[in-house]
């Protein structure tokens, strides 16, 4: 008789799922409701206490938003499969694990075991399931500069997810920057929202979309939805620099301007251009980076993505390199949410041993070759560094300093991020390196590795103590 | 013809309102919150954006990546602390206390 639900008896797992999936993001929802509706056994974990993942956060019930859809873009998506889920639940089809963090999946006698700290008294939680699905998304890339540290300098994701979820902004005058469409989507809630946005900051030249025209035709979808942001820049007044960047936030409390400067093609600040705008807080991003350590930690293949990241080598079915282990969504490349919603429930049917239907994986397809299109137009150019002087913090966790990572790679000799962290400390602290690995990774002069993080949150001492002798 | 951006605010975007509003106390005051807010959104909604200083230099830091990410929102809940204010719920009487450095000076390392 099991004690605990993260005690099995010895004939075997007490409640062995056919599926687990980790994330209820679009992917991890999808494939979620698409499983249960094939016919299996779904348990899903997720880290939130609502479903949507970080596209379809919202506001807590509490909120009583009565227009949640207002901060969103195509939320019937996420509508008709939340009510899904809803029904799969009531229904005993799906196990619904919310405030579940999972920080390890373990292979134990042909079958997967999910190790999660549970809510916020941080219980321990085990899940055993036959087949996993990690649909765990992405988290944004930072590519720091002297100031970055200052409090209302956020995340341009930050800022979004905050505004999403507790209908807050972080100021009343949010310069928006980075690269990316995510900053298009952004200034436009942000403005909807009542903040001022006196321009919005993009590295990249939009003019690399033009190259790719078959891409976007075939793609009308993303075009209408590029048009509406540019509807709604134009709409609120905001301006659109390209080839730009936010080179230093000012400020001494908090952020009170920052200084813009004229990029060349590597994305190198050009002497003489720099300008600044008054501001009460800087939203700020550089696209997003696949969250992999659960996957990498089970051995699974990765590939580098035309954004210069790091994402999971994936086949038609969604299947990664180790058997039994499916992956959807941004794991696999950033794409967005209408292909992380494809593929999730492409995974679905490749897990319940059926033919994905035609149109899904057309979709994909299409949905994919926009997203490495858009990928490479923003990826960082090699020149972004000249911005970053010696004294700017690159690691906000462990607080060290450009000059530091430039010596580990220069005097020192440190070729990758793995040295320069043993070095410097940088990428050792609370984050892991999430907020610091891209920049240390182009400082030590090498493309970013796949994540390597044992646990991927931390995890009470007493929860590893209660762990079984025989678990790994 | 739109509202003027300067009369819009989150909540008139999307309309409602919170099922219940309480109070957090944040080093000795009072902030007003609603229902379903995390402790980052309860200290934005205040105009505060910093409730932490750094082990080293002791700098200001708040909420930054917005998703659990980075672990700069760490913070003293009720006495516990390096809690995540933007996804820890806050909760009605919840005291909120600036975490300087580790939040482990008791510890007296």
């Amino acid at each position: 008789m099991p004690t605990s639900p993260s005690e099995p008896d010895a004939s075997g797992p007490a409640d062995l799922a056919d599926l687990a999936v980790v994330g209820a993001g679009p992917a991890g929802l999808a494939a979620a409701v698409t499983a249960a509706g094939l016919g299996l056994r779904v348990t899903l974990l997720d880290a939130g206490e609502q479903p949507g993942g970080q596209f379809y956060r919202h506001p807590a019930p509490g909120l009583g938003a009565a227009r949640p859809e207002a901060l969103h873009h195509a939320w019937p998506e996420f509508a008709t499969r939340e009510a899904a889920l809803r029904a799969h639940v009531s229904a005993g089809r799906i196990t619904y694990l919310t405030a579940h963090h999972v920080w390890t999946v373990v292979p134990d006698g042909g079958h997967w075991v999910l190790h999660a700290v549970a809510g916020p008294e941080e219980r321990a939680a085990a899940v055993h399931a036959r087949a996993l699905l990690i649909a765990t998304g992405a988290y944004e890339r930072q590519l720091p500069f002297p100031g970055w540290t200052l409090p209302g300098v956020v995340g341009a994701g930050g800022a979004q997810a905050m505004l999403k979820a507790g209908l807050v902004l972080p100021g009343k005058r949010v310069v928006v920057a980075g690269s990316g469409p995510l900053l298009l989507a952004v200034a436009g809630s942000l403005a909807a929202a009542g903040a001022t946005v006196p321009a919005v900051v993009e590295a990249a030249a939009y003019i690399a979309y033009a190259a790719r025209t078959p891409v976007l035709l075939r793609n009308p979808g993303k075009l209408a939805e590029a048009a509406a942001y540019g509807a709604a820049l134009a709409r609120h007044r905001i301006r659109l620099l390209t080839r730009h960047a936010v080179t230093e936030a000012h400020g001494t409390d908090r952020v009170e301007a920052v200084t813009v400067a004229r990029l060349d093609r590597d994305w190198r600040p050009l002497p003489g251009t720099a300008r600044r705008i008054p501001c009460d807080a800087l939203a700020v991003g550089h696209g997003l980076v696949p969250q992999l350590e659960l996957a990498t930690g089970l051995g699974c293949a990765t590939r580098r993505s035309p954004d210069g990241t790091v994402a999971l080598e994936l086949d038609a079915g969604m299947r990664t390199s180790v058997p039994g282990v499916w992956s959807a969504g941004e794991t696999g490349g950033i794409g967005g949410a209408g292909l992380a919603l494809a593929e999730g429930e492409i995974a679905a049917h490749s897990i319940a041993g059926r033919p994905a239907p035609a149109g899904l994986v057309r979709r994909r397809a299409r949905l994919r070759a926009f997203a490495d299109a858009m990928g490479a137009a923003h990826r960082p150019g090699p020149g972004w560094t000249g911005w970053l002087r010696d004294d700017a913090v690159v690691c906000r966790c462990e607080e060290v300093p450009a000059g530091r990572i430039r010596e580990a790679a220069g005097e020192l000799g440190a070729r990758d991020a793995r040295t320069v962290k043993l070095l410097t400390r940088a990428g050792m602290g609370w984050c892991q390196g999430r907020m610091c690995g891209p920049a240390v990774a182009a400082l030590a002069g090498e493309a970013p590795a796949p994540d390597r993080r044992p646990l991927s949150c931390p995890v009470p001492l007493r929860l590893l103590a209660e762990l079984p002798p025989d678990a790994h | 013809m739109k509202a003027h951006d300067r009369d819009r605010t989150p909540r008139s975007l999307v309309g409602g309102s919170p099922l219940s509003a309480h109070t957090i106390g944040f080093d000795g005051r009072e902030l007003p919150a609603q229902e379903g807010q995390s402790i980052a959104a309860v200290l934005w909604s205040a105009g505060i954006l910093a409730w932490r200083t750094t082990r080293e230099g002791g700098a200001p830091r708040g909420a930054f990546c917005g998703i659990g990410s980075c672990y700069d929102c760490l913070v003293t809940v009720n006495g516990r602390p390096n809690q995540r204010a933007c996804l820890v719920p806050a909760r009605p009487g919840d005291t909120v206390t600036t975490q300087e450095g580790t939040g482990h000076a008791d510890l007296a390392v």
